[in-house]
């Protein structure tokens, strides 16, 4: 900002003079980040704070929590086969939703890519309307659709398949996660094949590369940032549900994010949810740096 | 973004299959979504059977009161929380686009959190923070602080803050400084230079966000549930607590009325975002 500089006419050196208008917009800039900087120091990261304090607490004889006796027995329980079981049944379900949204989003986010720009256009419009549409009303929809007797279960005896029974599995809810969570996997994808610069493959294509081989050593690499980003957007909000599988799973198919707000609002034993929850921070923090580290630059 | 050329085309079987896979992933987009609509009109006992047209389960939901209270909380808490992360949040922004200061990259990072942070850890953090600060501020000043309204509205702004400073950034981003610069060459002061040059252009921008804090906002089960109190409940909150007990014809209707309201909110910000120029359309 020379201009602040050559409105002052005092005989000050010029370094002088630039470096305190330097300073002067830094107090600037630190002034407008102030209000929402505060905010999130006091309500965000001292909340994240309590919760790895917790972790280290003791819960009490009355279902309180005594804060004095630090340990790591919360810690413990996650070896516990309960514990155990509920945390790999999350992970391979939130993989499993992964791989499939990954299935279905590449091919579809390579055919939008690839249109001209007005049905581009269209086609991403429809992919973001279901993205904005209610979370919980999307999720209702499909206890709706597969219910006994409901229009999934109609169809297949219509056809002579018999009544299906998805509601409350596994299955319910990696359909659930896939219908929720799949976008997320469409927009990074897309955003990433759009980037390419289609030049390199018909130079391999120049170079007798075959179709195939250069979808796998041009175009495929190439798309790995949106692979990545759109993993992580998929299996971090995948392993912490709650909803989905609340309203589509069975009492035999707990998973992390219902075990820990039943650690809260029925078990009433908050170390052990805050233990839990500090790991899925944890997945979450290290699948983040995994991105930056790979070269992605924003989710 | 070279022209596409034919290389890029799969022949034969693979682009069948790319284009039946498009269709499918459409079908199972709005094939819920649809099939939602048309039963909430059903005159049914069972959520998912067809028994004829009415309207008896929106009339149901026009005279229950409880939802009707539910749905006042979630628009006031939508509208306040949206109101304050909205300026807070276009701050952010304007700081982390023009300006460098002390704490940036903290600042950034912080940012990102709430963001990514799946919903469930949110909703204990906020859970643990109220009840922690309520019992310390009770017992020094001797206060009765409850969670409840205020709670729900300071988690919401927590997280809506963050949405909105990446979505007015981006327009930032794809913007002409050098306008600013001009304005202060011409002896605007920040103030002016602001007000006329940089605010008209961030404003699809900043509505965009508004709109996307209002969304997420409606959107959100887990940590209103954490962080509500009695009397306070969300409309998300009592739904999701009905479909656990059962689902009846009636939270088909509900559920008709937010895809309405979200739907509404999506249209106006496409409309909102269509003025926007080369800037990326990330978030």
């Amino acid at each position: 900002m020379t201009a602040v500089a050559e409105r002052i006419d005092e005989p000050v050196g010029v370094a002088d003079v630039e470096r305190q208008a330097a300073r002067e917009r830094r107090r600037r800039g630190f002034l407008l980040a102030l209000p929402a900087y505060a905010y999130l120091v006091f309500f965000f990261a001292l909340p994240l704070v309590a919760v790895g304090v917790f972790s280290f607490a003791t819960r009490n004889r009355f279902g309180g929590v005594d804060l004095a006796e630090w340990n790591l027995d919360s810690y413990r329980k996650l070896g516990e086969d309960i514990v155990f079981d509920i945390l790999l049944r999350s992970f391979s379900l939130a993989l499993l939703t992964t791989a499939i949204c990954l299935v279905l989003a590449y091919p579809f986010a390579y055919f939008i890519a690839t249109r001209s720009e007005t049905v581009r256009n269209v086609m991403l419009v429809f992919v973001l309307i279901p993205f904005w549409t209610n979370f919980l009303v999307r999720n209702y929809a499909w206890r709706l659709l597969l219910g006994n007797d409901g229009p999934v279960s109609q169809v297949s005896q219509l056809l002579g398949l018999g009544e299906v029974r998805i509601l409350f599995t596994p299955l319910a809810v990696v359909i659930g996660l896939v219908y929720s969570f799949l976008p997320f996997m469409i927009l990074p994808l897309y955003a990433a094949i759009e980037r390419i610069d289609w030049r390199l493959v018909e130079a391999s294509r120049d170079l007798y590369a075959t179709g195939r081989q250069s979808w796998t050593k041009v175009v495929f690499p190439l798309s790995m940032p949106g692979v990545i980003a759109g993993s992580i957007l998929v299996f971090v909000p995948s392993l912490g549900a709650y909803v989905t599988p609340e309203i589509l799973g069975g009492a035999k198919t707990t998973l992390l994010g219902s075990y820990i707000v039943s650690q809260f609002l029925t078990a009433r034993n908050w170390p052990a949810g805050a233990a839990l929850s500090m790991v899925l921070l944890t997945v979450m923090l290290m699948t983040t740096i995994i991105y930056f580290r790979s070269g992605g630059r924003n989710l | 973004m070279t022209a596409v050329g034919p290389s890029v085309e799969p022949r034969g079987l693979p682009r069948f299959a790319m284009r039946a896979n498009a269709w499918l992933v459409y079908l199972f987009f709005y094939a819920p979504i649809f099939l939602l609509i048309v039963f909430s009109f059903s005159d049914d006992r069972l959520v998912g059977r067809w028994g004829g047209f009415t309207l008896r389960w929106y009339g149901e939901f026009a005279n229950n009161s409880e939802v009707q209270q539910s749905l006042w909380v979630s628009v006031r808490v939508a509208v306040l929380s949206t109101l304050v992360a909205v300026v807070l949040g276009t701050l952010a922004a304007l700081a982390l686009v023009r300006f460098r200061f002390f704490g940036k990259k903290v600042f950034d990072a912080l940012l990102y959190l709430p963001v990514i942070i799946p919903d469930v850890t949110m909703a204990v953090m906020m859970l643990l923070f109220f009840t922690r600060l309520f019992d310390v501020l009770d017992d020094t000043f001797g206060l009765q602080l409850a969670k409840g309204f205020g709670s729900i509205v300071v988690s919401h702004v927590a997280f809506n803050i963050s949405f909105v400073s990446i979505v007015v950034r981006a327009r930032l981003e794809g913007m002409n400084e050098t306008l600013e610069e001009a304005a202060v060459d011409l002896y605007a002061t920040p103030w002016q230079s602001f007000r006329y040059v940089t605010f008209p252009q961030i404003l699809p921008g900043i509505a965009g966000g508004a709109l996307l804090a209002l969304t997420l906002s409606l959107d959100d089960v887990v940590i209103s549930q954490f962080v509500a109190g009695p009397g306070s409940t969300t409309l998300p909150v009592f739904v999701f607590g009905l479909i656990r007990r059962g689902v009846t014809p009636m939270i088909n209707a509900v559920s008709v009325v937010m895809l309405v309201a979200s739907v509404t909110l999506v249209v106006l910000s496409l409309v909102a975002q269509r003025s926007r120029d080369a800037a990326g359309s990330d978030g």
